[in-house]
Order: C-alpha cells, then structure tokens, then sequence
C-alpha cells in the first residue's frame, strides 16, 4: 500500500516550502494563531452558568468585530517544480520510529501534502509487523496540540531563541563540575554518542537517565541471573503454557505490539484445535492479560515474589522455606497443577516476570526457563543503565547539596513526575540555571530558569533502539511548527556552543561513520525502509547463575502480607502523563475499567465492602508518608487489600484538553514504594467524584430484579476447548430462534464486491490500538469528560467488555463491537428522509448531507453502534488541530447522525487503484485478498480483525467465517449482520477444573 | 339526595336522562350567555392569566432557540436515550388532541347529543393540543432547518430524491398533518354559523372580521342545508383520523425491533390511551371554564359525568393493554422481551412506571362510585392525575425500552436537563394561552349546536314529561358538588 519516499531536507538548492507548517512557522501566522485561541473552553459545551454564558458572549461578540478586521495574510507559494512521486491529494508513506520509556518502534506515518496525519506501523520492523498500540498512534495528535510550548521561556516568562543562546553562551561550563544532565532514558545510538562526546569534554559533567516510567526490575534480574545485561525477548509463539508473573504484556507493561501478534498467533486455532496454548497469570490488578488468561490467581503484588520462590522450589532450583506466606486451598492447587503442566511441557513452556518485580522474580523466571529449555532468546544489552531511581536520588541529594549549578533536563517532567519525597520541584529551584526542554509548558517548564522548546518525533531527526536491538532512523515528516529543538540539538547546542544545531547532520554524521560499504546509500536504505540492515542485536545464550540467585532471594524482604498495598501503573491512556493534553487518550476508555477523563483508585469489592466504600466515595489514600485524596472504583478482580493507581492524571499546568482531569498518583509515590508500596492506609474521607466510565454495566448477566431469574445474553459467546471439540458449532447453536425469513424478496448480494468482517475473539486481547486508529482515520470527535458521562462518546468502534464468574474471581472478555453493517438493516427502513441507505457492495451506508437527525436509526440499532453529534464537537478547534483531520473523511456537523463505514474512504480510493491498473493493463478488475484493510484491522497486533470480499472464497475473511466457531450476534432478530464473530475459546487445565 | 327529592319524583328517565341545557334557557338566553363572553369588557383576572401563560410561551420560544443554536445536546437526550422527553411530550400532546376528535365526529355520528355544550371546547382544544405536538416532531431533529422542508412530501431539490416511504416518520408526518387540516377544517365549519352571530351582534372593525370569517352566513334554509351536509361529511372524514393518528404514532415503535416497542398491541393500546388522556384534559379545562364564564347550565353535570364514565372505560382498556403486554412478555419465552418488561416494574425507572400505574390504572376507579363521579373537586383532581399518569405511560415506554436494551455495554440512564423541563411547561404556556385566546374572542360553546338540543329538550321523545314544565324564566345555577338534576320546577 506504501510507495516509500524519502525525505532530504539538507538537499542543496532552492529551498521550497514543504509544508504547511514551514508556512505556519512564520511569525506573523503565529501571532494570529495565538490572539485567535488565547486559551478557550475544554469541551465543546460545558453547560455553564448563567454568567459564564454572558460573559463568552460578550467576549463572542467582541472579538467577531476583532477578527473581521484581522484576517491573516495569506501568501501563495507555489510548487515551482514538481517533487518527484507527489500527487497532491495523495497520501504518502515515510518510515520513521516513536520511542517510550526507552523502547523505539518503528512506524509508518501517513502524510498529506507534507501534513502528518496518522501512524501506522512499519511492516519491515521486527517488532511491529505493521501494527501500533495506541499511545503511538495518539502521538500525532500531540504533534498539534495547540498547547504545545511555542517559544523559549526564561523563568516562566516569554522570551526568545536569540536570549536563549545568549544565556547558554553564559554558562560558563568549565571542565563540567557543577553541570548535571537528566535526560529521559536514552536508546538513541547519536544521542549516545553525543553523551559520550559531551562527558569527554566535561569530565566532570553528570548524566542522568531517569523516566517515571521506568523499570529498575528487569535489568536487575538479569544482572543477578547471569552477569550482564541482557534484553530477554520471550517467544510466546513458540510457547504451549505461559506463566505471567504479575507481567501484563498483552498491555500496558510492555511494548505489547510484538508480544501480543505471537501470543495471537500461539492462541489461534484453525479447522484444528490443537495448538492453543495456554495462559495462566498471577497478578494483583486485573489486567488485559489476566483477562485473557485461562487461570488467573489474584494475589498482592507484592506477594508474587513468594510464589515464585514457591514455583522455584517446586522445580528444585531454590531451596525450600523461603516463603513464609501461608497456602490457601486454591493457591496450592493452581500450582501444583501449574508445575505439572509446565514441565510437562518442557520445550514449551516460558515463564515471564513483570516488571515491577523485584530482581530476583525475574532471575527466578529466568532459572525456570533454563530449566524448562523455554523458547526465550537473549540479546545483548548495550550497556547497563543504573537504576534509574537511585539516579535521580542521587542527583537530588547533590542539588541539595549545592554539588549542582547548572540542570539540563532533556525532555520528561520531573517537577510533576519524580518521586514525592524527592521534592524535586524544589530542588529546582535550588539550581543556579535550569534548562528545560519539552513539548508542553508543564511543570518543569514553569519552574525552570529556561525552557526550550521541544521538537516532537514527527518533527526533528533521531533513531533509536527497538527491544530487539533493532535500530529505525526517526526523519521528519513536516518542519518543527514552533522551531522546537530535538534532545541532540540542545545538546549540541549547550555543550558544542552551536547555535544553530542541526539535528539532520548530527544524525547523518553520526551513522555514515557506523554504516558500513556504501555509506550514502545504506543511510537512504535504512531511512526508505526504517530499519538499519542488520542491526538487531545477536542472540546470546548466557548461563544463569543459580548460586547468586539462591542468596538473593534468601536476603529478599519478605512481603508482610498485612495491611494495604499500593502499587502503581502508568496509564494506559495517559502513560506518565505525556498524553494528558491529548484528546483522543484522555477520551479512550481504560481498557478493563472502562473509566474516561480521569483515574480512581481500584479496590477489589471486598475491600470496598470492608471499608464501607462505594463508587465513587472520596478516600484519603496515605502512603510511605504522603497522602491523596481521590475517588475509588470497584474492579472485579483485584487482590484484596490493594489499591490500583493509574500515573500520569491530575496534571495542573498542561493545557485546554488535560487541565485538572484525575488525581496525581505520583503525590503518593516514593523512592521506596515506587512501583509497589505496603502499608498504605485507605480513609473514607467524605463527599463523592463522579468518575465517568464509557460502559455501564459491566456483565452479559442480568441485574438482579426481584421476578425474574438472571439470564445470560449469548453476545460473546465462549467456551473451552474441549467443549469446542465436542461441538465445534457450539456458537451457532447458543441461540435458538425459529427460521429467519422475510416475507419480502431479498436482495441477493452475489455480485461485485461485497464487504464483510470477521472477528477473532479468540485473538481480541482488548487493547484499545482499534479505537485511536478508527479515530484518526476517521477523523472522529472528542466530547470531553460531561458528555462522556451523559453517554455521547463518538467512538465509531468500541471495546465491551463483560466479566463473568463471581464478582471476586471472574474472567473477563472484550469485544469489538463496529457497525455491523447488516444486510436487512433495521436502521435503514426507519430514516423517514433516507440518509442511511444499502449500497450494492453490502454496506450501510450514511448520506450525511441527507441526514437531519431524527435519531430513530440510532434507536432501532440494536447493536448500539451508532453516534449522534448532540452538539458541536468541532467548535472550539483551533485551526492547528484541523491539520491531523485525514483530509479524505468529511468532518460531520452538528445535529447528524454518524457511524462506521468499513473506512468507505479506502475501499473507494483502492478501486479506483485496481480500476485503473486494470484498464491500463487490460486486465479483469480484482482485488488481492488483503490489500484493502480498514485502520481497525491495520494495527491489530492480534490480527483478530480481518476484512474483505467475501464472495472471494480464497479471502481470509470468507475463510473465517467459513469456520465453525462463527456466529453472528443477535442474529435471531434477522438482520444479516455482515461482520460476524469467531466465538472466544479458553483452554483450562482439566486439572483445575 | 333527600334535598332533591322533588326531581326524581318527577319522571324516573329525568333521573337516568338529565336535560342537558338547565334553568330553562331560551334561543336568546343561550345566544347571550355564549356571546356576552366575548363582548364585554376583558376582566382583569384574564389580562392576570394571559400574561402568565403568555410569559411562559415565550420562555417556550426561547427554549427552542437555544436549542437550535446550540443542538439536541442541551436535552438530556444521550446514547442509548436517543428519544427521551422530546417524543414524550409528541405523543403526550397528540393523545389529549384525541378527545376532541372523538368527540365532535365520533359522538356526532352516534348522535350523542350531550356533546354538543363540550365539542367547541374540545375541538378548539385538539387544534391547540396539535400545535403543541407538532413542535416536538420538527425540533427534536438535529437539524430543523433541513427536517422542515426535507420531509415534506416533495423530491428534494438538492439531491433530487423522494423521502422514505417505508419510515413510520414519514407516516407520521402525513398522519398527523392531516389530522392537524381535517381538525382545523371541522372546527371552523362547525364555528360558520356562530360567527355569524357574533358577527350581527358586533360593531365596527370586531364586526369587519366576523363579517369576513363568518363567510357570508344568513341562515338561510339553504346555508343549513350545506352546513350540515358539510358537517356530516367532515365528521365521517375525521372518524377514522381518530384511529390513525394514534395507530401511526403508535408504529414509530411497534415497527421497531426494540424489545418494549415491538409489540402489535400498541395501535388500540395508543388509541384507548389517547382518548383516555383526552377526555382528562377536556374535563380540567372545562371545569375551570365552567366555573369562571358561568356556564354551568350549559355544562352541566351530565356531561362532566359522562365524561368520567368514558375515563373509566379507556382507564380500564389500558391498564388490560398494559397486563397484556406483561403477558405477552412473559408467553413469547423472548428473553429481551421479558427483561424489558420485568426492568419497567422493577429496575431503575420503576418509580416511573409505579407513576404511571397508580396514575391510570388505579386512580380512575373512583368513579366506580356514582357520588365520585359526580363530585367537581374529585374529578378535577383525578383528570390531572390521569394526564399526568398519561405523560409517564409515554415517558415510561421510550425511555425505559432504550435505557436497557440488547447489550449491556450500552446500557444508559437518562436524566432531563432544565431545557428539557422548560421546554415541556413552556408547551403548555402556549397551549394556555391560546386558550385563554379562544375564551375571549371567540364562542366557547356551540351556539347552534346547542339551540337544537334545546329544541328536542322541549320536545322531547314520548314519555317524558311535559316540556312546559322545564321552561323556567328563572335561571338558577347549579350547584357544586352533588345532584345531577336539579333543574327546578318538573
């Protein structure tokens, strides 16, 4: 689908514009883009008070008398020469990588006309396979953020890039004493080598690598294992039984887009049933892989770490008595069944650790695995990065020390996201000068003596380190629309004295040293494909050393078991808060808890009803010292006795979009407790916060009413593997209803084309990467947190997600749920002015000019899936926001209704390709299975959705539903539903049965 | 009713036959106290009332601005709510047109003469009550602007296509827009001769208008002729308006595959409800009408009681629809089906649907008792409480079907927003005020209609006693709160 066009812009000649954002650059657009949206409401329409309203109207009219005598001057640059391969209109595919906590993968990005608009995966890059998560995908809704820091800022006040330079000319950095960097953490081979370059020239100067989101655990393991560091790449696809110990890799604890495609593809079932594997999870929150899990055993996190000194006994591989928690019943039979099956499986057999554990968890996994002969491969570790908690500890002790004059902070928000007892806010302050460089004005920004302007990925060059040691070149799609600075240019600026840096060169130079034979032509290579040939770290096979293991984990604190226990995750929406200001994350529903616009404490219900709490209720939460007071939530589920707490909510200087929304975890967090924390304490402080979730009722069993038996509604429909083999049509014959039949002639839908969709459910893990795809595609609104909550989210595709079982210890499941494009479409025949109509291709299609939003169709939809615009989602864009719309999808008005269309966009745009490829050929017009993907199905990492002509009987998606696990969901009301499911199958053990 | 002894002891078919015109009215007492409303000076209690009912429609007016400014998001209207108050208050406001229809055509057909002192009112009261409805349809669409014309029986002109026939909408439209002209039409046809006598009464430009709106009426044998011919007609084209209306309204949900709304009983269970809801809202307004334009003796007791059997008759036939359906629910072995109805009774709108019960299933078997039936206070209240029953009965079948249905994912509450409660007492500003409009300007009582009742009331059918007797020069007026015939002197 890509045509691959590289990007120079260091090309000698003339220098053409090649974007609208080189335009928008220019000063005076820039003025006007600031007068023009000087802050403004959040949400399309808070109800406000009678006060409020007089007084934007009064603010309205004044300022339409402003503009109308303020329009901008436009200038018209035309295109003197054609750039080769660009048609305008047409969308272009550039490789490029994003970075989280370290960890690159590389993408596509989607440009218009030099416009970024959306990222997809790099199908050549070893760990994405084409697919994104979401929080990638959101990335370049940051890029327009219009809160987005625009100008260089000296102690919290405007300034500007000249004045910066001078003050940095200032410094006076000497042989480095006194000079600190904190840097997020680094996986960039330049910045790296900058590092290098700049600690020579300064001896003295510190680096510091630090992330809220970063993990000490994992490293330390493998330290203490076998010696070194290693990067530990477990082969789920190879593996029939996996043990997660407390490790969410299906989610939020991994870069989840490579681990989730193998443990689809293990998981898969064909005709056949054989080869499913099977997941047990041990874990104290309810995650997305425990809810994909066939055995999941809830237990404090900090109390994994004993059962997997248990599990290493049972294997022999550590000495008896080192647990000192008591068993219960279920505990000791899920691992004795557990043990059985895992070295029943020897060959096959993996057990991961989560990153929160302590070292030795991991080193045990990685013990067990030698013993199991796991499918796991090691890598090289570049180098060992010091724990990155002791780090920042340390570099705070020697601010307040006076040891520090002069702070670097490149990129992150330490003000807000360092540990509490750090008090690193303060500690700024104590620094002679302080230099910030990030995207947004936020804390640090605030604080520090300068803050620089960053540039985001999709602006400036870079490369970094996928997990494989895979290394993508990160190139600019659009020129930074604010002059941001990347990390090297700042600091080839601060520490080079350039004052002009050139991230392209420093990048270019750096790796026309590394590449070798042609270099000019392996750099254009690497940068067409996005991957540097060759570049993956070689596999290595180090000896764990079970004597070390043995004393660690005889010296490892034991857990107490007593009192409540805290433990931290970053969000899965809002990651360490970097996403706060980002709409489509802050209005993406968490994946199990489905809450919107916020975060809560979790407690299992049982602690809820010990403690008296319901939804909702305000606690004060008070941990290692500090106190929070935030809303609780009940998530089925959970370990008793413990507090789940999403990071990154609460921000205070973020912007229009993230301002205030949620409660600060990291109030609470410590360099002590700061993953798990024990002895926290949970009051009822009084009062109530409504947390807004975008799913009510969260169970396809009926609410107890006093007539009446609860009865479970076969929508997703499940069963174990053995049940499957007994009647593979299980699904099918779930519902009994008398003979579906119309008394009017049907249309027959034999001919041409005819779309349908069929989703794996069995693949599904609920990851939410279709939801931020769906929306960026089709260019899908925001309504902000009230809206959400009187249910006029927009979301074209949502995830369901029922749980089943006791409310205690239940299994969940999710569900894709688009619009089904149903053949006999109850929607269609109740539009009194026709605005929704069958096109002859199978799909419902929506007349939005037709539409004058009677909201009948939406009402006799009974699969829910269609969206009102209740209001104006669109009214206080500013015009910097427009720039991410895909200019192929119309943005829908007020007062119409809205749906989704199986991305009608790319099925016409692909059979006008394949129309004309074949008149030009003189060929039959066909389409290739799987050339046309809608964006839902382009990212699933888990390939669960597939899409196509299903009169083609050789496609995927007609084979599929050819399966037998395949049912349509209510389709006893007739309605033909075109997308259809592949019924969800779990694969207990009959041992625990 | 020992105080009354007098009138039983006369004839027994006096007792079970009231007259329907007392105090022994002529031709010309009649014309006056119809007329004299009319003509004489506004009293202030009217300018009182006007300016309330007249402030609140303006309110209505704003309210409808705002949310065209703004959009159906300043309801409270949500997913999977998408229909709430907005619909509620439709059907609510076509239902009480029914009584009107029912009344004019359907008694006139079957001769009911004791309609005739009620049907001005009430048809006046149809059109007003249509007014209101017909609000809801055009502003509860997301862009009005486009609605108003767009469903419109015409091929749109922008994208050259005709509407859909197949959506119970369009129905709707047809539906209730005849219903609105066929109404309209028998209330001005029936209005023809009145005018006429407004119109010789009247002087200067008040005599200008009537002049021109009485159409040339004289009287003449001929113009009777044509005018009851015309009337006929006219009734036997509304009769069975007074059964689609509803029946089509009713299909915006029986058509539906919402569990709650798929149900063939909807057709007569919306008829008997309308009628029902009607005849409650006839009975308020002219009970207050009665009492302040003195026209006791022109609405008599007889007809209020008649009015309240007919509420108990239409209070039954919907409390059976509404045991039907739980029936049905539970006979269909539906899962969906059952939910929805054991939801209603028992899940989050169950204070609404006990509403909606006490309302209308049990509050009209007060009039069981004839001492009930015949007490002005009680059935003042009751009708309220049977329009308010009434109002929930809609309100609890779309809302309590679409906050719960088919996947639990998507299940919602709903909760009004002030521009939803404004808008709703704004619509019954405006119904009031154009009834108060109507009281002052125009005859509330059929004159006409009335005169001829008074004629067979003097000559009357065989068996009944000499009419002499009835007419009595004296006009006392009835009292209040007991005794149906107490007409003097038989």
């Amino acid at each position: 689908m890509s045509k691959l066009v590289q990007l120079n812009p260091n090309q000698p000649g003339p220098k053409y514009w090649r974007s609208l954002g080189e335009l928008y650059n220019k000063p005076e657009f820039r003025a006007w883009v600031d007068q023009e949206f000087a802050g403004g409401a959040a949400e399309a329409m808070d109800h406000g008070s009678r006060r409020t309203v007089l007084k934007v109207m009064a603010a309205s009219f004044g300022l339409a008398g402003l503009t109308a005598c303020r329009r901008p001057e436009e200038k018209i640059l035309p295109l003197s020469r054609g750039v080769e391969g660009q048609i305008p209109g047409k969308a272009e595919y550039y490789a490029s990588q994003v970075t989280f906590s370290g960890v690159s993968t590389g993408v596509l990005v989607e440009t218009y006309d030099g416009r970024p608009t959306k990222i997809e995966g790099n199908d050549k890059h070893p760990t994405s396979f084409g697919a994104t998560n979401a929080l990638t995908q959101a990335s370049v809704l940051n890029l327009y953020d219009p809160d987005r820091s625009k100008t260089p800022l000296n102690k919290g006040r405007d300034s500007s890039w000249k004045a910066l330079q001078d003050g940095v000319k200032a410094l006076g950095l000497g042989d480095g004493t006194g000079v600190a960097v904190l840097s997020e953490l680094v996986n960039s081979p330049s910045l790296d080598a900058m590092r290098k370059s700049v600690l020579a020239k300064y001896p003295k100067a510190k680096w510091v690598e630090w992330e809220p989101v970063a993990y000490p655990g994992p490293q330390a393991g493998a330290m203490l294992a076998f010696g070194q560091a290693v990067e530990t790449l477990p082969q789920y696809d190879k593996a029939k039984v996996i043990l997660s110990l407390d490790y969410d890799f299906l989610g939020i604890d991994s870069p989840s887009i490579l681990p989730t495609k193998q443990f689809a593809d293990g998981r898969r079932i064909g005709e056949h049933a054989e080869s499913m594997n099977r997941l047990y999870i041990v874990e104290g929150q309810f995650s997305l892989t425990g809810a994909t899990a066939d055995h999941r055993l809830r237990m404090k996190v900090s109390e994994v770490k004993s059962f997997a000194m248990q599990l290493a006994e049972a294997f022999g591989v550590l000495p008896s008595g080192l647990n000192v928690l008591g068993n219960t019943d279920k505990k000791t039979k899920f691992l004795n069944a557990l043990v059985k099956d895992l070295k029943a499986n020897t060959g096959a057999a993996l057990v991961v650790a989560g990153p929160r554990q302590p070292a030795v968890v991991h080193a045990i996994a990685h013990l067990i695995n030698g013993a199991l002969n796991a499918p796991v491969t090691y890598a090289a570790s570049p180098a060992a990065a010091a724990d990155p908690v002791a780090a920042i500890k340390q570099l705070t002790a020697d601010i307040n020390s006076g040891a520090v004059s002069t702070l670097v902070i490149l990129g992150g928000n330490p003000a807000f996201s360092a540990p509490a007892d750090l008090r690193f806010a303060d500690a700024i302050g104590k620094v002679r000068t302080s230099i910030h460089l990030g995207l947004d004005v936020d804390e640090t920004a605030k604080i520090a003596t300068w803050h620089v302007p960053q540039a985001h990925a999709l602006e400036c060059w870079g490369d970094g380190r996928a997990i494989d040691g895979t290394i993508s070149i990160q190139q600019p799609m659009i020129a930074p629309l604010y002059g941001g600075k990347s990390a090297i240019e700042l600091v080839d600026m601060i520490f080079n004295g350039n004052a002009n840096p050139k991230g392209g060169d420093l990048v270019k130079n750096y790796w026309m040293a590394q590449l070798p034979g042609d270099k000019e032509n392996s750099w254009r290579t690497a940068i067409h494909d996005g991957i540097v040939a060759g570049s993956a770290a070689a596999a290595i096979k180090p000896a764990a050393s079970a004597e070390r293991i043995r004393a660690a984990a005889a010296s490892e604190p034991k857990p107490t078991g007593q009192g409540m226990e805290v433990s931290f995750y970053p969000s899965a929406t809002c990651y360490d808060g970097r996403f706060a200001n980002n709409g489509w994350m802050q209005e993406c529903p968490d994946p199990m808890t489905k809450i919107v616009w916020g975060n809560a404490a979790l407690l299992s219900p049982k602690t809820m009803r010990d403690k008296n709490l319901e939804n909702n209720d305000l606690i004060k939460l008070t941990v290692s010292g500090q106190s929070l007071t935030l809303p609780v939530m009940v998530q089925p589920g959970m370990a008793d006795n413990a507090v789940w707490l999403n990071l990154g909510y609460g921000r205070k200087e973020v912007g229009r979009v993230g301002e205030g929304v949620g409660f600060n975890a990291y109030a609470v967090r410590t360099t002590n407790g700061y993953w798990v924390a024990e002895g926290a304490s949970v009051e009822k402080d009084g009062g109530t916060f409504k947390v807004s979730t975008t799913q009510e009722w969260n169970s396809m069993t009926e609410p107890q009413l006093p007539i009446g038996t609860p009865k479970t509604r076969p929508i997703v429909r499940e069963a174990t593997i053995e049940e499957y083999k007994k009647n593979p049509k299980f699904a099918e014959e779930m519902v009994e209803h008398p003979p579906l039949e119309s008394l009017y002639p049907e249309w027959a839908y034999d001919k041409g084309f005819q779309w349908g969709m069929a989703i794996d459910l069995n693949a599904c893990t609920g990851c939410n990467s279709c939801i931020i795809a769906c929306q960026a595609e089709n260019n899908i609104p925001i309504v902000g947190k009230n809206e959400v909550m009187r249910g006029r989210e927009m979301h074209w595709i949502r995830l369901d997600r029922y749980y089943t079982g006791s409310e205690d210890d239940p299994q969940a499941v999710t569900q894709p749920v688009n619009c089904m494009q149903c053949e006999n479409a109850p929607c269609e025949n109740v539009c009194p002015v026709a605005a929704t109509v069958h096109s002859p291709e199978g799909l419902n299609d929506m007349a939005y000019n037709r539409c004058v939003g009677t909201r009948y169709c939406a009402n006799n939809c009974p699969y829910k899936v269609r969206r009102f615009n209740f209001l104006n989602w669109h009214k206080n864009i500013t015009e910097v926001e427009k720039m991410v719309h895909n200019p192929d999808v119309t943005v829908r008005m007020r007062g119409i209704m809205e749906k989704c269309t199986y991305c009608t966009q790319r099925i016409s745009r692909k059979k006008i390709e394949i129309k004309a490829d074949a008149r030009r050929e003189n060929k039959p017009v066909v389409l290739k299975d799987g050339e046309l993907q809608t964006a839902c199905q382009q990212v699933c990492p888990a390939d669960a959705i597939e899409f196509g002509n299903i009169l083609d009987p050789e496609s995927r998606v007609a084979k599929l539903k050819k399966q037998e696990r395949n049912y349509a969901m209510l389709a006893e009301l007739n309605v033909k539903p075109r997308t259809t499911y592949l019924a969800k199958l779990r694969n207990p053990n009959p041992e625990l049965a | 009713m020992a105080a009354h002894n007098n009138s039983a002891a006369n004839h027994p078919l006096l007792e079970v036959n009231p007259p329907l015109v007392l105090g022994g009215q002529s031709y010309h007492d009649v014309t006056e106290s119809v007329s004299s409303i009319s003509e004489g000076k506004t009293p202030k209690q009217w300018y009182i009332l006007i300016s309330i009912t007249a402030s609140i429609t303006v309110m209505l007016f704003g309210m409808l601005a705002y949310l065209v400014a703004n959009g159906i998001g300043v309801w409270g209207n949500n997913a999977p709510v998408y229909w709430a108050w907005d619909i509620t208050n439709f059907v609510f406001w076509i239902g009480i047109g029914h009584a009107g229809t029912l009344i004019s055509a359907i008694l006139f057909l079957f001769r009911q003469k004791w309609r005739t002192s009620i049907n001005r009112s009430a048809e006046a009261m149809t059109l007003f009550a249509v007014a209101c409805a017909m609000i809801f349809p055009l502003f509860h669409t997301g862009r009005p602007w486009r609605a108003a014309y767009w469903l419109g029986p015409t091929p749109n002109p922008d994208l050259v296509m005709w509407q859909n026939f197949r959506s119970p909408l369009m129905w709707d439209v047809f539906a209730v827009s005849t219903y609105a002209t066929v109404s309209a039409l028998f209330w001005y046809v029936g209005l023809v001769p009145d005018l006429a006598t407004l119109r010789d009464r009247a002087r200067g430009i008040r005599q200008r208008i009537f002049h021109i709106a009485s159409l040339g009426w004289r009287g003449s044998a001929r113009h009777w002729r044509n005018y009851e011919m015309a009337y006929l007609i006219l009734a036997g084209i509304s009769t069975p308006l007074v059964l689609s209306v509803h029946t089509i309204v009713s299909f915006d949900f029986a058509t539906s595959v919402l569990p709650g709304w798929h149900t063939t009983i909807f057709p007569p269970y919306f008829v008997a409800g309308a009628i029902f809801s009607g005849f409650a809202c006839v009975l308020t307004l002219l009970i207050i009408a009665r009492w302040a334009l003195n026209l006791e003796h022109l609405i008599t007791l007889k007809h209020l009681e008649n009015m309240n059997k007919v509420i108990l008759v239409t209070g039954w036939v919907v409390g059976l629809a509404y045991g039907t359906e739980f029936f049905i629910a539970w006979y269909s072995g539906n899962p969906y089906e059952q939910f929805v109805f054991i939801n209603r009774a028992f899940g989050p709108y169950a204070w609404a649907y006990w509403t909606m019960i006490s309302c209308n299933v049990i509050s009209p078997n007060f009039f069981w008792f004839k001492k009930l039936r015949n007490s002005i206070p009680v059935m003042f209240v009751l009708s309220l409480v049977v329009n308010v029953g009434m109002w929930f009965e809609r309100f609890v079948i779309i809302a309590t079907s679409l906050h719960r249905d088919f996947l639990p994912s998507s299940w919602g509450y709903f909760q009004p927003t002030y521009v939803d409660i404004c808008t709703f007492i704004g619509t019954i500003g405006l119904f009031l005020t154009l009834f108060l409009l109507f009281c002052r300007f125009l005859p509330i009582i059929a004159i006409s209609e009335v005169k001829g009742v008074l004629a067979e009331q003097r000559n009357p059918g065989p068996g009944v006693v000499a009419t002499s007797k009835v007419v009595d020069p004296k006009f006392e007026p009835v009292p209040v709160a007991v005794g149906t015939t107490e007409g003097s002197g038989h």
